[in-house]
């Protein structure tokens, strides 16, 4: 149980420190034009990597199963311009159909 | 408190935006909880305490499938903070949109979240700090709400995979994706990212292939 507590203190003060760094630490002074020229491209980087690893990885495995039909009818979905919620909706269900037929 | 119109405006907004990433969110934090309070996990109310204070989905389930797993705890540890690591820059790119003194935005980055930072993202690399607060507020309340019931629900809720709940997230994250393509380096940045990360899966530990992707956004550099 001391394990647990210790795993909880170590990963929430880590944690932590890890988001204030830079809001506390460089406070409100702008970033140079080329260092903003990169962060504005870390969310379409990082994003489309959660959505790959999400889709894709199993542990240290790529698989390819009812997930990926879920992206896929995820992406038709958003393409006709869906509510994000509805389109959350429509991944878990075509991997649940894809499932009880046996399929990944 | 008393907030100006745009104020009260822009919180609303993101805490409306937020309310189908939460429902997600919180089902994902059942998932947590019931993995945390089955056998070998951490216990029930470290799981609580957690999420409470890391409010970092992925990173708080590597730890439990980890210790789940009979890994140890520096393991746990080090794959977690790992899947945080990429805070870092995300803090950083949201740093100076920040308001108020130290304690302030101590407290505002706390609420950063992959999902409340893209909420609050106008594009061009600029957010608005009073959406991230309202979209981090309703998604902190949903992953500690949903990490309560998985804690005191276990088995009777049944397996997330049957369900189709893991492949809700790549959707989710795809419908998060798809407003940041603007423009040409956006959409090479996401492929490059997506690639790297790919590729990477097999050959480092869980975590690593994200923070790796970040890598993709340093074709900001290249001249057109």
């Amino acid at each position: 149980m001391s394990e647990s507590w210790a795993i909880v203190l170590a990963v929430g003060a880590g944690t932590m420190a890890i988001k204030a760094a830079g809001p506390v630490l460089l406070g409100s002074r702008p970033l140079p034009a080329q260092v903003q020229r990169v962060v504005a491209l870390l969310a379409p980087a990082l994003l489309a990597a959660l959505v790959a690893t999400a889709a894709l990885a199993s542990g240290q495995q790529l698989v390819i199963d009812a997930r990926l039909l879920g992206l896929a009818a995820a992406a038709v979905a958003l393409a006709l311009r869906a509510p994000v919620l509805l389109v959350g909706a429509i991944a878990a269900a075509a991997a649940a159909v894809a499932r009880l037929a046996g399929l990944g | 408190m008393d907030l100006a119109p745009p104020i009260r405006f822009e919180l609303r907004r993101g805490a409306v935006t937020a309310i189908p990433l939460a429902i997600a969110v919180g089902l994902f934090g059942v998932s947590f909880g019931v993995l945390s309070a089955s056998t070998g996990g951490m216990g029930a109310l470290p799981a609580i305490v957690m999420s409470a204070t890391t409010f970092a989905g992925s990173a708080q389930f590597a730890a439990a499938s980890v210790l789940a797993g009979g890994g140890g705890p520096v393991t746990a540890i080090l794959a977690a903070l790992l899947l945080n690591a990429r805070y870092l820059p995300i803090g950083v790119s949201v740093a100076r949109f920040m308001l108020g003194g130290r304690v302030a935005r101590f407290v505002q980055s706390q609420l950063v979240v992959d999902e409340s930072w893209a909420i609050a993202s106008r594009g061009g690399g600029e957010f608005d700090p009073h959406r991230l607060v309202g979209a981090g507020v309703v998604l902190w309340c949903a992953w500690v709400a949903g990490t309560v019931i998985g804690v005191l629900g276990g088995e009777a809720l049944g397996d997330p995979a049957a369900l189709g709940l893991d492949a809700a997230f790549p959707a989710l994250f795809l419908a998060l994706l798809v407003p940041q393509l603007g423009g040409r380096r956006a959409r090479a940045a996401a492929a490059l990212g997506a690639g790297i990360a790919v590729v990477l899966v097999p050959f480092t530990p869980a975590g690593v292939p994200i923070i790796a992707a970040a890598g993709a956004a340093v074709i900001g550099l290249v001249r057109r």
